[in-house]
């Protein structure tokens, strides 16, 4: 058979890199060298390798939470419990981690463990209580917050920077980088891979781009969904355990309240369509960075915090606004 | 002031002041033209039936009169005026109503407060005026004889099929309600609520009211209509006296269709049984009995509403099978999609963009997404066989395209189609289900999906073809099966099968009791 299409002209590399990258990956890259210039203009230590460092190692947590709500998002859902997620298991793995008379592993994996519950939980809840995922995890982002307060007491659990294991994933380093950092690169190259190479991936973008096609064309939909869920409930675990590496111990919610707006706020940067069907884990990364630096540049400027909530909030809602006026949707009633 | 057109050799009789009707009315959507240069008077105080196919226009007509359309050539006019209708506002303030075939009701508040709905009575300034708002419903239902029928204060969501039709019918009576159009009423009529219908259009009738009925029951129009107007290919085919014609001078105005640029192929099919439906039953069908050989094309026929869509959707595992079997080589179908998958069945949906496309992605990606499992080494899709696989069925259905990796949205409504039966291609069913294959679609491309059809038929596929194209249906179909109301009425082979004797089938009133079934679209 003859090819109708032809391979991809090989000219200069800038063009075709930039037709590779796509707008809005380099609206991104755009804003991120822009960030960088101004703070780095106004602060000579800010563009410092220790401060670089900084802000990476805070942006780690957010980070891995954006990466699974991209996956979330793709498939045409929504999780904003994932903060509450990581706080239920950042209290699990440091209370495991006394209890069981200092073994960092069962900590690690009572906290996997719970996570992973709690995700299939959300799943089965969506899925086969019919509840809307923005209201399932909703009544999630309290009831798992409580859960949390409710294990702990309120307070924070136990101490495990006397360990090594925990104390090598909240300081160690590789090869000069962070392992905290190391570990998103996994997770972000893992899911990467998963949406992109894999026949899992394609069934993901399906059911988010058209549910019914995706059914039948003999998706089992419910399925996907409910394991969605379930992978967000296990990496939320891990970056609570990593929360816990950070600080010492397991924090109920100081460190994980307010981490669903930044994962959401990433993706909806990245270029995740709140509708589903599109987006990816490049675009999230870039915005997790910009994100972060953009926090850190304001933080070394001295502005208040609470205009840095202000700042995010909007944020959130300028991406969407941009998305649906590129996707053209007539302005009637209430967006779908 | 309109005036007829020159070539009405009589001058036609004077009309009654309040007669409504259109003049040379044309309507095109795009380069589709669903109306042209229709004239025709609906007089006051007469019944005026409109029949004709699906697709012969009636729908857009009723859209025309209500002000939902602006016609592209042509005008309106009513009591003698001319009229210029910009929206369904215009419509209603100059006495027009439509009763839709489904009601429009509120679920959460009162029958009371649904005819108002828009209107509401008020007092001191914004309150609302509950008292007068029951006392004007209730002294509109009595007026019509109603007064026991309907309760002002049930809520909307607790109403049955025909008072959820009464509070269409209130509403359109506020007002000074001139014209009155009703679409396909009694679908969803029980035959005593059917007959209370009837006293009360015979009484807006005996007011002075012109009413339209819009109408596939032939038995129902004799009762009622004073004039028949036929549409065909959005064409007047004729005005003819109720009293002065009958059933299959009627059948024979829907019909009259220049057949010869219709698509024929030879017969192929075997004796192999591969589908085979024993007293399917669902929630929109009925004792379904149905067998499809290899190598033979059977066409499923029947009006909107029919359930054939529902039929195709229940055999594909989308919707629940409740009593009877659906086999396919012996493999029992049902349950869910991926299941009559697997069993060699695909189907390629009535709504193809609603249905089957993922409308923001590659060809590539809409050809393969049905077998990407045998695509895939491990978890990890072959990109290279994937696109081998999309450029192979992309040139053999001769989709017009740049590239494989072009978004299908992009593509027109015959490539799309195209593109719904690459997938189903590359999947190689042994059965496979086209719903509507040519709808929406150009001459070339259709020309081009039957001679896929004919391709497939000769490689040994079954299919079952869903039409309300009759010439279509007639030109692939070695045998036609006709459903009404859920059911099958008759089964036509390929040399008895004239539109006529589908139409018949499609329509009798009489065959078969009438089951009433919401909810079906096909």
């Amino acid at each position: 058979m003859t090819a109708l299409t032809s391979p991809p002209a090989r000219g200069s590399a800038l063009p075709s890199l930039i037709a590779r990258l796509g707008a809005q990956h380099l609206s991104l890259i755009g804003a991120l060298v822009a960030v960088l210039a101004v703070f780095g203009t106004l602060n000579d230590n800010y563009l410092s390798l220790d401060n670089l460092q900084v802000i990476a190692e805070a942006a780690t947590i957010t980070g891995l939470l954006a990466v699974v709500q991209t996956v979330v998002i793709i498939c045409g859902g929504l999780d904003i419990s994932v903060g509450s997620q990581a706080g239920v298991a950042s209290v699990v793995s440091a209370m495991a981690f006394t209890s069981t008379g200092s073994h960092a592993y069962a900590g690690i994996a009572a906290a996997v463990a719970v996570g992973l519950l709690i995700g299939l939980l959300n799943g089965v809840v969506i899925v086969h209580g019919r509840v809307n995922p923005t209201i399932a995890t909703l009544a999630g982002l309290a009831a798992y917050k409580g859960l949390a307060q409710l294990l702990s007491d309120g307070r924070a659990q136990g101490y495990v920077l006397g360990d090594p294991v925990f104390v090598f994933l909240g300081r160690g380093k590789i090869a000069g980088l962070p392992v905290m950092v190391w570990l998103l690169v996994l997770v972000a190259l893992a899911v990467h891979v998963l949406l992109a190479r894999t026949d899992l991936g394609r069934n993901l973008y399906a059911i988010g781009g058209n549910d019914t096609a995706a059914r039948l064309a003999g998706i089992n939909i419910n399925k996907y969904l409910i394991a969605v869920y379930g992978l967000i409930g296990a990496v939320a675990a891990l970056a609570g355990i990593l929360l816990t590496a950070r600080t010492g111990s397991g924090q109920p919610t100081s460190g994980s309240e307010g981490l669903e707006l930044k994962a959401i706020t990433a993706a909806a940067l990245g270029g995740c369509a709140l509708k589903g069907g599109k987006g990816g884990v490049g675009g999230t990364l870039l915005a997790v960075a910009l994100l972060g630096c953009l926090e850190n540049g304001l933080t070394v400027q001295g502005i208040n915090s609470f205009w840095q909530n202000v700042a995010q909030g909007a944020l959130l809602v300028v991406a969407v606004v941009v998305q649906q006026r590129r996707s053209g949707e007539r302005a009637v009633g209430l967006p779908a | 002031m309109t005036t007829a057109p020159p070539d009405h050799s009589p001058p036609p009789p004077p009309l009654p002041p309040g007669t409504a009707g259109v003049v040379a009315v044309s309507k095109r959507f795009g380069a589709v033209r669903a109306l042209g240069g229709v004239t025709l008077d609906f007089p006051a105080g007469q019944v005026t039936a409109l029949m004709g196919e699906n697709g012969a226009g009636k729908s857009t007509l009723l859209k025309i009169l209500t002000g939902d359309h602006r016609p592209t050539e042509g005008h309106l006019h009513l009591d003698g005026r001319r009229l210029d209708l910009r929206s369904p506002a215009d419509a209603h303030a100059a006495g027009i109503r439509i009763i839709p075939q489904e009601p429009e009701i509120i679920p959460h508040v009162t029958v009371a407060e649904n005819v108002y709905a828009g209107a509401l009575p008020r007092r001191a300034g914004r309150l609302l005026d509950r008292a007068e708002l029951r006392r004007r419903t209730t002294a509109d239902l009595e007026r019509l004889g109603f007064a026991g029928v309907l309760d002002p204060d049930l809520l909307g969501s607790q109403l049955t099929p025909a008072q959820r039709q009464l509070v269409e019918i209130l509403r359109a009576l506020t007002g000074e309600a001139k014209v009155i159009a009703f679409d396909e009423p009694t679908s969803s009529l029980s035959e005593q609520e059917v007959e209370a219908l009837f006293a009360l259009i015979r009484r807006l009738r005996a007011d002075g009211v012109a009413v339209v009925y819009v109408s596939h029951r032939m038995k129902e129009i004799f009762q009622l209509a004073d004039r028949i107007a036929v549409l065909r290919d959005g064409e007047l085919a004729g005005v003819q006296d109720a009293a002065a014609t009958d059933e299959g001078a009627l059948v024979r105005l829907m019909v009259g269709r220049d057949l010869s640029a219709v698509f024929t192929r030879a017969r192929v099919a075997t004796d192999r049984v591969v589908l085979e439906v024993k007293g399917l039953t669902t929630d929109h069908v009925r004792d379904i009995d149905l067998t499809v050989r290899a190598g033979e094309v059977v066409g499923l026929a029947g009006l909107i509403g029919a359930g054939r869509s529902e039929l195709a959707l229940a055999l594909a595992g989308d919707l629940p099978i409740r009593s009877g079997t659906a086999m396919l080589n012996g493999k029992p179908l049902g349950g869910n999609p991926g299941r009559a998958i697997r069993a060699g069945l695909g189907l390629a949906p009535e709504e193809r963009k609603a249905q089957a496309l993922f409308l923001h992605r590659s060809i590539r990606d809409n050809t393969s997404v049905a077998v990407l499992e045998r695509l895939r080494r491990f978890r990890f899709v072959r990109r290279g066989a994937e696109k081998q696989l999309a450029r192979e069925y992309t040139e053999r259905l001769r989709v017009r395209t740049p590239s494989i990796e072009h978004e299908v949205r992009k593509l027109s409504g015959g490539n799309q189609q195209k593109v719904v039966l690459a997938r189903w291609l590359a999947r190689k069913p042994e059965v496979l289900i086209l719903d509507e294959p040519t709808r929406g679609i150009d001459v070339g491309a259709k020309a081009e999906i039957y001679r896929i059809v004919a391709d497939l038929a000769e490689q040994g596929v079954a299919l079952l073809v869903i039409s309300s194209e009759l010439p279509e249906l007639l030109g692939l179909a070695d045998r036609i099966v006709v459903m009404q109301g859920g059911r099958t009425t008759g089964e036509l082979d390929r040399a008895d099968a004239t539109e006529e004797a589908v139409l018949h089938l499609a329509m009798a009133d009489d065959l078969t009791p009438r089951h009433p079934s919401p909810g079906a679209t096909s």
